[in-house]
């Protein structure tokens, strides 16, 4: 996966919680068997009718987010379904960040494998983001390595939490297997025992 | 005396293989089970990487998720084609047994783990699939993971995990009749929400739990993600032995019996401590309806759909029921449905098929309903034909498929239509999960067959004439 140190890029709030891997890419599009390639699939129902046209009043099909690479949602993103597809198809999308005031486990886990981070934060500030995105262009920069988000435009830092060996691995964007595989002896140990 | 201990706690440290501070423990993988839908980008890394599958003995796959229901040798969909033949091919080359779809063992993998012997108390059991909770039903610690976490598993037999909280989720009393486990399962996560058991563990405990079924036990655990918890298991005992004993991949003899002893011994010690821990009491419940478009969204089949001015997210239960084409304040049973689907891995076993079964014999689905049975597994679909079940159910108007997830997820040519309205046995009512646009209420076995029957929800147990 990509190392991601800093990121500063364009919010897109999407006001609703529990945004379950169903939404975040239907099943028809699973049958893939490459990683590569799900963006165009993305949050499909809420973007496009049944003729497969753009639904004009779902705010990511707007000009103004052509370019967002940072979504900020309700509670319990990602929830439902194991699917890695959900992050695969926010990273080719363009989603490094995802921030939130909660996420389903799993997901939690898949968008740290992929190089996103998944970023807690409290219900307030998520909701007052969400607000501010709303209404008009807004920008934030993450700063992973000091875990700070920085709103340049109102002069802000929020502090965010986040495991600090999931963070050594985004910063470094280290194999994990490569990582556990250097502990052979011990699962052989393991194994033996 | 040793400190009394949950039974999660005592599976974790059996299976920790390295920890270090402020890191998650490295825990060893007994068995893991690989579908077609999340493996193939996983076998690819390993390709890319140049590893192999450490240990294939430890690896059993099947097909489910794309499998055709109606005619196995159709497969419309070319994409689906390959994936299938993508794991046939990564099996082969991997030296993994694969239950293909034509064998007899085939069927939904959290079907077959436990129909097989697979799935054992006390054995750490992960899918790329979140349904993979339902193993937990025999005291084995089982959770869903990703394609990069199946690569990892592939590779390595392991996976990093953080020491999971534990929640204790008690369920006294006993279920009155005609209320069943999937009623139960429900009415928890309809009680305390989609997201209370996220970062959890949850162990079912309870007089309720201990006289459920094993097969009762799965269709709760199968729902724990449903509650936000990656894993839900109940501690084995005697029923649990007793299901297990004979199972292909279950040892005889001797070997069983001790095997059996040290299953017995993981049962959660008395007075061993949990994290948290809630009461519901199995009196209390009704038959369940799902109203909305997540499964805590749901009420008893004497309620009604939520009043808005009531509630707290009132905006996501708004946009619910205009999805799912409901009024407020609208009574469960006065909605028409034209479609009912039973199967999935929370209600495709054979005990869910005769109970549907009996509601339906001598009767006829309503003219206006489309209905279809798919069992879990080929095994499941052979002993109810064998018992006569497959007849009931198609003299009473009912399609009869063979085995695999169908219109759970609606990947194969199974699916509901858009605007139209589905009573279903699965596990999720997310918006166009049984197909684009279509309109999901989870329900019991039971009540599934009563609305095919009267083309409208009703409380199974008028129907059958427990309650008058
Ligand atoms: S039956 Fe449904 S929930 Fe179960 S494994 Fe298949 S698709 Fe998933």
């Amino acid at each position: 996966m990509e190392a991601i140190q800093k990121h500063t890029g364009l919010v897109y709030p999407l006001n609703r919680t529990n945004v379950d891997t169903d939404q975040i890419i239907p099943k028809q599009f699973l049958k893939r068997i490459e990683r590569t390639g799900f963006g165009q699939f993305l949050f499909y129902h809420w973007r496009f009718d049944d003729e497969g046209k753009k639904r004009p009043d779902f705010a990511l099909n707007k000009a103004e987010y052509n370019d967002a690479s940072i979504l900020i949602a309700g509670e319990n993103f990602g929830c439902g379904s194991s699917r890695e597809h959900a992050p695969w198809a926010l990273l080719d999308y363009g989603f490094r960040v995802v921030i939130a005031p909660s996420f389903a486990d799993i997901f939690y886990n898949n968008a740290l494998k992929n190089g996103i981070i998944p970023i807690q934060m409290d219900k307030q500030q998520v909701g007052q983001w969400i607000q501010q995105a709303v209404e008009s262009k807004f920008t934030l920069e993450i700063d992973l390595e000091g875990q700070q988000i920085i709103d340049t435009k109102n002069n802000e830092e929020v502090h965010f939490d986040i495991p600090a060996y999931h963070k050594e691995k985004l910063l470094n964007g280290w194999d994990e297997i490569a990582l556990t595989l250097q502990l052979e002896n011990e699962i052989a140990a393991y194994e033996q025992a | 005396m040793r400190k009394p201990q949950t039974i999660v706690n005592k599976i974790w440290n059996k299976h920790v293989v390295h920890e270090e501070k402020g890191k998650p423990d490295l825990l060893y993988i007994d068995l893991h089970l690989v579908h077609e839908v999340t493996s193939p980008q996983a076998f690819e890394g390993l390709r890319l990487n140049k590893r192999k599958v450490r240990r294939p003995d430890l690896t059993y796959a099947t097909m489910d998720h794309n499998v055709p229901t109606k005619n196995r040798d159709v497969v419309k969909d070319e994409i689906a084609n390959k994936q299938m033949e993508t794991l046939r091919k990564n099996c082969e080359e991997n030296g993994i047994t694969l239950a293909d779809m034509y064998h007899p063992d085939q069927g939904i993998v959290h079907v077959i783990g436990p129909q097989l012997g697979l799935t054992q108390p006390g054995k750490t059991i992960v899918c790329g699939d979140s349904h993979t909770s339902t193993h937990g039903a025999f005291g084995a610690l089982a959770f869903g993971i990703g394609t990069s976490e199946v690569e990892h598993v592939l590779a390595t037999q392991t996976i990093w995990q953080e020491r999971p909280k534990t929640l204790n989720v008690k369920v006294e009393g006993e279920l009155g009749p005609g209320v069943t486990a999937k009623d139960l399962i429900l009415a928890i996560i309809a009680k305390f929400g989609v997201r209370f058991g996220t970062g959890y563990v949850i162990e079912y405990t309870g007089d309720a739990i201990r006289k459920l079924t094993m097969e009762e036990r799965m269709t709760v655990c199968n729902m724990s993600i449903e509650a936000g918890a990656r894993a839900g298991l109940i501690s084995p005992d005697e029923k649990t032995v007793e299901f297990l004993k004979g199972r292909e991949y279950v040892p005889t003899g001797e070997a069983f019996d001790n095997l059996a002893k040290g299953w017995l011994e993981l049962a959660t010690d008395e007075g061993a401590v949990y994290d948290q821990t809630v009461t519901i009491y199995a009196e209390e419940i009704e038959p369940q309806v799902s109203w909305g478009t997540n499964p805590g969204m749901c009420v008893p089949v004497s309620g009604s759909t939520p009043v808005l001015n009531e509630v707290q997210y009132k905006e996501d239960v708004q946009r619910a029921l205009e999805y799912m084409g409901l009024e407020e304040n609208q009574p469960i049973t006065s909605i028409e449905i034209d479609h009912v689907f039973i199967g999935s891995c929370t209600n495709s076993r054979l005990s869910d098929l005769k109970k549907a079964a009996a509601i339906v014999e001598g009767k006829k689905v309503k003219p206006s309903v489309r209905a279809i049975v798919v069992p879990g597994s080929f095994s499941v679909k052979f002993q109810a034909e064998k018992a006569g079940i497959d007849t009931i159910f198609k003299q009473a108007g009912f399609e009869w498929r063979e085995a695999g997830c169908s219109m759970c997820l609606a990947m194969n040519d199974d699916f509901v239509p858009p605007g139209s309205r589905c009573a279903s046995t699965s596990n999720r009512n997310f918006e166009g999960r049984q197909g684009n646009g279509a309109r999901t209420h989870l329900v019991s076995p039971e009540m599934a067959a009563a609305a095919a029957i009267e083309g409208h929800f009703v409380d199974v147990r008028r129907f059958t004439g427990v309650l008058n």
